[in-house]
């Protein structure tokens, strides 16, 4: 590249000036950062994505943000116990709601785990079974996740209470595996690079 | 103190924030109709109605029902006849009774919502558990109380 942009037009333009000859060689190997950013945010949003996934795969997130009509529990995803099931609006059906066992915060006594809002995520958030493509078009599609740009899908994992329960899940049950700010730091990197999809 | 109003009437609870409910009702308000189980809110014998909610009253705090409107199983009706405790009585639904409380407040809360259930909406909202295996007539008994039962 070097040897072709300085022997190429662009050398009898300048007119073989000394002056011209580290200029020319600053070019010719390293390109600006402005030339390479989309092609290199975008390898790094990709990437990001990949360990943004591991987290949303996670039993501790897929249990309610799962397709089926009942939530999961435990790391093996097995049916919740007791025949909960997800009802009309995601906080369970009259006479076994959500909130007839998980409160605001982890109750201490029972062991029972608990956030504000305690709730299954809509069947449009579901996402088992999707190819790592699939889970990032769906986490991104403002049809299927409640309106959230991808910047408020980053304040989402960065901040809201419910989903907070993923890190600090209480009693022997496992964390997700990368720590929260890890995935706020992955997220930005993910936006800043247009929230780029695996094909 | 945590100011509470339990079947109708206000209580005053001197209690630590995290005492469960369920230890307030029996032991601070003498009101022993509902029961300890698994104390783990599995099995659903601690069944009250916090702001006409269904909730398992081992797994909440006195803290979290301050302000709040509890009904335990002697408010249901001041001379036991809700609808539900007569058809209990009817169906002779009880064998040991101790779980009986939690489904007669649970089977209270899905009747208020759903009036007329069907059999897959008792089975779902009836997840209280019984080891004398009371479920066939604890269904049958609600489809009584709610009057949609021909039997």
């Amino acid at each position: 590249m070097r040897l072709k942009l300085s022997t190429g037009p662009w050398a009898a333009v300048l007119g073989g000036s000394v002056l011209i000859g580290p200029l020319l060689l600053q070019i010719g190997s390293e390109p600006g950062p402005a030339l390479a950013a989309p092609a290199d945010a975008r390898d790094a949003g990709l990437r990001a994505f990949d360990q943004v996934a591991l987290v949303l795969r996670h039993p501790r997130c897929l249990n309610c943000h799962t397709t089926t009509n009942f939530p999961g529990q435990g790391d093996d995803r097995h049916p919740h116990v007791n025949l909960v099931r997800r009802g009309l609006d995601d906080r369970g059906v009259p006479g076994m709601r959500c909130a007839t066992c998980h409160q605001s915060e982890e109750n201490l006594a029972s062991g029972v785990p608990g956030r504000p809002n305690w709730r299954l995520a809509p069947l449009s958030m579901g996402w088992e079974g999707l190819s790592d493509s699939e889970l990032c078009r769906a986490f991104k599609d403002q049809r299927r996740n409640g309106g959230r740009s991808p910047e408020a899908l980053a304040e989402h994992l960065r901040s809201d209470a419910l989903v907070s329960y993923g890190w600090n899940p209480g009693g022997s049950r496992t964390p997700v595996p990368v720590p929260r700010e890890e995935v706020a730091r992955l997220m930005d990197v993910w936006v800043h690079a247009g929230a780029p999809c695996p094909r | 103190m945590h100011e509470l109003k339990v079947n109708g009437k206000v209580q005053e609870i001197d209690a630590d924030p995290g005492t469960p409910l369920l230890w307030v009702i029996r032991e601070q308000l003498g009101l022993t109709g509902t029961k300890f189980g698994c104390g783990i809110a599995r099995c659903g014998a601690c069944t009250v109605h916090v702001d006409g909610e269904p909730v398992r009253s081992c797994s909440f705090t006195v803290a979290a029902a301050s302000g709040k409107e509890i009904t335990t199983i002697e408010g249901l009706s001041p001379d036991r006849s809700h609808p539900l405790q007569q058809a209990w009585i009817a169906e002779q639904v009880p064998q040991c009774g101790y779980c009986q409380s939690g489904m007669l407040m649970t089977a209270a809360a899905l009747l208020k919502a759903r009036p007329a259930p069907t059999d897959e909406e008792i089975d779902f909202a009836m997840t209280n558990l019984c080891r004398c295996g009371t479920y066939a007539r604890v269904r049958k008994a609600i489809k009584r109380a709610s009057g949609t039962t021909a039997t």
